[in-house]
């Protein structure tokens, strides 16, 4: 059905948004508990999914504060997972880069896997769609989503803050980044990217101040991209 | 334990450097392309750097720097079913099962 009025762009992307309620929930409650295991309050978890509003890379800052990490090696390494947000934000330029600043302003912090991905599909899908329809309909998107990321993670940490800490959960985050990473292994250049990141930061954990992390994620994406272009090469000149 | 003072530097600074990230392109780069190389590196930045930051956690986490194997085992089951599933979630809580069945097994 096409959109024809700013109202109906708008209850329509509440429609497309509302599914990824099983996930956020769930997710969101998860690094509220995970997070005030490790010692932050209830208050500055919530903050932290309010000011950062990113899962895997508030996942990933949580990981390396606990271990101990210069500060500035949790910045870079948490900014590289969330490299793919600059990703969403070029892809999007093109749709919605004519809308007024203050709103494209807005529409950029809100800008999280799920609102990508529902207005990315759409807008190819409907072309004809008007600039005030397809702001209307991210804001529909992030409706139910994005609020619900807040309250659950508020509603973690208070469970979180009951576990006694003796409950050993230190390993629920590798497992969670585990289970992060697993899907994203769409083509053999994900696949590549990632054995050779695992196999370099095996050899690269002696690094002083976890500079292996790094390393090892700047090779993993050099051969990631790489294997990318022998594909494509491969595919042009049909061999 | 995590301190206080660095807790905020990086909640702040990772506040501000997402959003610049998410801003930067939509807000003041808008439609002049973007070279192919630097796009193409940034699509496998999160596929690169979650295993880095996981693969020696699993590795070195029992005794001398081998892998602890209930841990070890847990990792391995989560890909599996992920994999299988392709549920992030059942992943989770199925690695979560793994780990403290093998955890209580194992004493």
């Amino acid at each position: 059905m096409p959109i024809t009025t700013t109202k109906s762009a708008y209850l329509s992307g509440i429609r497309d948004g509302s599914p990824f309620l099983l996930v956020i929930a769930p997710f969101s409650m998860l690094f509220g508990i995970l997070a005030t295991e490790a010692g932050l309050s209830v208050f500055e978890t919530l903050a932290f999914s309010v000011v950062v509003i990113a899962g895997a890379a508030q996942f990933t800052a949580l990981q390396l504060m606990q271990d101990d990490v210069p500060t500035l090696i949790v910045l870079a390494s948490s900014l590289a997972v969330n490299l793919r947000m600059a990703m969403y934000s070029a892809s999007l330029t093109p749709f919605i880069g004519s809308a007024p600043l203050w709103q494209r302003a807005i529409a950029a912090y809100f800008l999280v896997d799920q609102s990508f991905a529902c207005s990315y599909a759409r807008y190819e899908a409907e072309p004809q769609m008007t600039i005030q329809a397809r702001m209307a309909y991210f804001a529909g998107v992030v409706t139910p989503v994005c609020p619900l990321w807040y309250l659950f993670t508020f509603v973690g940490a208070a469970i979180g803050a009951q576990i006694p800490e003796s409950f050993a959960l230190d390993f629920a985050l590798p497992i969670t980044f585990l289970a992060l990473v697993t899907p994203m292994l769409r083509t053999p250049a994900h696949i590549v990217a990632a054995g050779v990141s695992i196999v370099v930061s095996l050899f690269a954990a002696a690094l002083p101040y976890s500079l292996g992390l790094l390393v090892a994620g700047i090779a993993g994406m050099m051969a990631g991209a790489q294997t990318e272009r022998w594909l494509v090469i491969d595919k042009v000149s049909g061999t | 334990m995590i301190e206080d003072h660095n807790l905020w530097i990086v909640i702040i600074g990772l506040g501000i450097g997402s959003y610049l990230l998410r801003f930067t392109f939509l807000g003041i780069v808008g439609n002049r392309p973007m070279p192919e190389w630097f796009l193409r590196h940034l699509r496998y930045t999160a596929v690169a750097i979650i295993p880095a930051l996981v693969t020696p956690i699993i590795a070195f986490s029992g005794d001398n720097g081998w892998p602890e194997p209930a841990r070890l085992t847990a990792s391995i089951v989560t890909v599996l079913v992920c994999w299988i599933t392709k549920n992030v979630l059942i992943a989770i809580a199925a690695g979560l099962a793994t780990l403290y069945t093998l955890l209580y097994l194992l004493g």
